[in-house]
């Protein structure tokens, strides 16, 4: 039922979809942007802990900010192949999209594995969710809360694009598909970017 | 019970058998939440009293006959929960949100069905672990509706605080997750499969409502599943994202350091306040699109009322803080807060107004639907009218956590959308069910909820400006409230009067199912598209395409029907009048 419409009043005038998108997309959309919120609710949350919190270490002393700009590298770089698979699915190269999607889900597994190490680091030297040897404990609670939530999103990322992949390599998939995954993927990338910016930089 | 029986009626994708589900397990719901608010007048109309069946019931909490104070806070706290999340949400918002929104904008079914499913599904688990968690050890959660910490956070603080608390949690973040499978399914429903000419300035008011209702749920609640991540980890993992340093539960110190529990009051009533919203904006709508039916004239201001529920829907996502005036939040703040709420009563007043205006002029069919339309409006402007006074962070100081405030969000998030609910299903039954309900005994109950309740909250009210705090469990200890006791008394009749008056909506509810006469399928003579179709409307809604020629309050003009013109009714049949 979903045809092109000539103006803006006519797609909202109903019998087709606004945007030209079909519900999928616009359900992915909104789900994206709920998702989105509850990583606003617990950077909102950090925030406000910040402000109260008495010994906020410096966090340039408890990371090593050149790896992490070599994870955010990773998954940005990631956020750049998922678009061209996208624009390869949209122009029916398959085999290219196929490759551009594996390239991704790559990436998304070391940027995972980077994420582990620093974990296995910080324990190492006695971080913990309730105890922190360089000031605050809130300031590890909210480390492994924030970066433990987005790499969940991370995982469930590349579990849908080894998904996607390999049904582009049986020729299930459709561009459509394969847009939706690249919405979700670069949705998590630009939640990191928050992340990176607020907890790492700021 | 056949295959088929199980596919068309168990785990069925149909947007209106999932509906009738909901709205089945809300009801149910609703006959447990009223059972506690029972046992709470019981408490609060007669304490010390020994009620010895009672003991029997409720060995634990109510040894003797006399409940003990712990279980009066799970009583509570229990009551609250289920009303606003298993009964409202579920009959009101989810029930009708799935029968009506394709129905009224002519699509054969949600835009995803098998996620529809899938979250009445996760619906009924929620519901099911919320109320199995009177039986744990420590018994339900005790810390209110609003769960706050640290009573929510830390186990030794009562007994709730236990396991049942715990389950609490679960049960919301399940609430939650089907909450936003529901919304995303409305909003993508509304957005994407309306009918041909059916353009959003066609729609009924209720679709507009569900779908801005729906929006505001899916912003609102994921902060809360936030909060309600860390609260999990402060009760198990040791954090202290809500506990600051120096707490004493139980003579103990405890070792947490650097939280504030009013953090969780931010998530809550970030999430808090929009969730009343997401519950009274699709009681307006219903009320609104009733009406006309009975006036049989069009209604009054439907663009305004149409942004009015917009602008409500936006200004109700940055005015929390007014459930925070007493936190020590800085004067400027509060000031804000003050200005903003007070903004909000603006759209809300005008979409009342339109509400009465449409009213103007008519001679009123007073069908049971149409008594609790009507009602609806007078609870909702008696409701507000106690809002301005809350709204001001001045009044507040006084008026906070005292009984005015349970009797103006009872108004508001009780009564109006009890009774909306009630007018939908007298209005839709028909429609559900092929059959009518009796509109004697609909016209009886309606005077046994509507009077009962205005009563019971309108006193409360005043019992919130002699002093009367909230949640206590007796006011025998304290000289300034021995006055109040007669209040309380009465107040707990007129309880018991409107609970056994419900019993009237039961039996006719179910004697109707089996023997109300068949329904036509346009029986109150209405215009919008699920009037088009059969009573009840076969699999796939529609015979065939509806097409939209014009809006949904085509009332008063001439046609072969009668006065008025459904949606689909060619423009060069009858003239558009908008
Ligand atoms: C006319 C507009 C309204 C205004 C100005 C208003 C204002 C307020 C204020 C300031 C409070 C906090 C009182 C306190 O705790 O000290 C409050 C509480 C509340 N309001 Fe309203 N309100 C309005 C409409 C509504 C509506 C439409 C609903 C529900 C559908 C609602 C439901 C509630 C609830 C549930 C609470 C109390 C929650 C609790 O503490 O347990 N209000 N209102
Ligand atoms: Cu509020």
């Amino acid at each position: 039922m979903t045809q092109p419409a000539a103006t803006t009043i006519d797609r909202w005038s109903g019998g087709t979809c606004p945007f030209d998108a079909g519900w999928r997309k616009v359900m992915m959309w909104w789900f994206i942007i709920t998702d989105g919120l509850l990583f606003a609710g617990f950077l909102g949350a950090y925030g406000y802990a910040r402000i109260l919190a008495l010994r906020w270490p410096d966090q340039s002393t408890v990371f090593s900010l050149p790896y992490i700009a070599a994870m955010t590298f990773v998954l940005i770089t990631s956020s750049a192949t998922m678009a061209s698979a996208v624009e390869a699915a949209k122009e029916g190269k398959r085999r290219l999209a196929l490759r551009f999607i594996v390239l991704t889900a790559i990436g998304g597994a070391v940027f995972l594995g980077m994420q582990a190490y620093e974990w296995w680091h910080l324990i190492e030297e006695g971080a913990r969710l309730n105890t922190n040897p360089w000031g605050d404990a809130s300031f590890s609670a909210y480390f492994f809360l924030l970066t433990g939530f987005h790499g969940s999103h991370v995982l469930t990322g590349v579990s849908i694009l080894i998904t996607t992949a390999i049904r582009t390599a049986k020729g299930w998939s459709t561009a459509d598909g394969v847009e939706m995954a690249g919405l979700y993927w670069h949705f998590v990338d630009l939640v990191w970017v928050f992340i990176f910016t607020l907890f790492y930089l700021l | 019970m056949t295959n088929g029986f199980v596919r068309r009626y168990i785990f069925s994708t149909d947007h209106k058998i999932i509906g009738i589900q909901y709205i089945l397990t809300g009801l149910i719901m609703a006959i447990v939440g009223a059972w506690l608010a029972v046992l709470i007048r019981l408490q609060l109309g007669w304490p010390e009293h020994q009620w010895v069946f009672l003991s029997r019931l409720l060995p634990k909490g109510m040894p003797s006959g006399v409940m003990t104070p712990e279980f009066y806070l799970a009583v509570v706290t229990m009551h609250g929960t289920i009303m606003v999340f298993f009964f409202i949400s579920y009959v009101l918002v989810s029930g009708f949100g799935n029968y009506l929104v394709p129905l009224q904008v002519g699509a054969r079914d949600m835009a995803f069905p098998f996620l529809n499913m899938l979250s009445y599904w996760i619906a009924l688990l929620s519901a099911v672990v919320m109320v199995l968690s009177f039986f744990v050890e420590g018994g339900a959660a005790a810390a209110g509706w609003t769960a706050y910490p640290p009573l929510s956070a830390v186990a030794s603080a009562v007994p709730g605080s236990q396991m049942g608390q715990t389950l609490w949690i679960l049960s919301m973040a399940l609430f939650i997750a089907s909450f936003t499978m529901s919304g995303l399914n409305i909003v993508a429903t509304v957005f994407s499969t309306r009918a041909p000419g059916l353009s959003m300035m066609r729609l009924p008011l209720t679709v507009w409502s569900f779908f801005i209702a729906s929006i505001l749920g899916l912003l609102a609640f994921p902060p809360l599943t936030a909060g309600a991540v860390m609260l999990l980890f402060d009760r198990h993992f040791g954090t202290s994202f809500f506990l600051p340093s120096g707490l004493v539960v139980a003579g103990k110190l405890l070792p947490n350091t650097g939280g504030s529990p009013l953090l969780w009051q931010h998530l809550f009533w970030f999430l808090g306040h929009p969730e009343v919203y997401v519950l009274i904006l699709p009681a307006l709508g219903i009320a609104f699109d009733i009406l006309p039916a009975f006036t049989r004239k069009p209604v009054f201001g439907y663009r305004i009322s149409v942004w009015c529920l917009v602008a409500v829907g936006c200004l109700s996502m940055i005015v929390w803080g007014h459930h925070m005036f007493v936190s020590g939040m800085s004067p400027f703040t509060g000031e804000y807060f003050s200005l903003v709420t007070l903004t909000i009563t603006v759209p809300m007043t005008i979409f009342g107004v339109n509400m009465l205006a449409s009213l103007w002029g008519a001679k009123l069919e007073l069908r049971t639907p149409m008594l609790f339309a009507l009602s609806v409006i007078a609870m909702f402007g008696s409701g507000g009218f106690g809002g301005l006074f809350l709204g001001n962070a001045t009044a507040d100081m006084q008026l906070h956590d005292t009984y005015f405030v349970v009797g103006h969000f009872h108004m508001m998030i009780g009564g109006v959308t009890l009774l909306a609910t009630f007018a939908a299903i007298y209005f839709w039954f028909p429609k559900m069910f092929g059959r009518t309900m009796n509109e004697t005994l609909g016209r009886l109950h309606f005077w046994f909820t509507f009077g009962p309740f205005f009563v019971i909250f309108f006193m409360q009210h005043f019992l919130g400006l002699q002093g009367a705090p909230r949640r206590y469990y007796a006011f025998t200890a304290f000289d300034y409230l021995r006055d109040t006791r007669g209040q309380n008394l009465a107040i707990s009749i007129a309880a018991l009067l409107l609970v056994s008056g419900q019993l009237l909506f039961l039996v006719n509810f179910v004697w109707s199912l089996f023997g109300g006469l068949a329904a036509k399928a346009n029986p109150w003579q209405a215009t919008t598209l699920e009037w088009t179709t059969a009573s009840p409307p076969p699999h796939g809604n529609f015979e065939t395409q509806p097409v939209v020629e014009r809006w949904a309050y085509e009332y008063g003009v001439q046609t072969t029907d009668g006065d008025f013109a459904v949606q689909t009714v060619p423009a060069r049949n009858v003239p558009v009048t908008a």
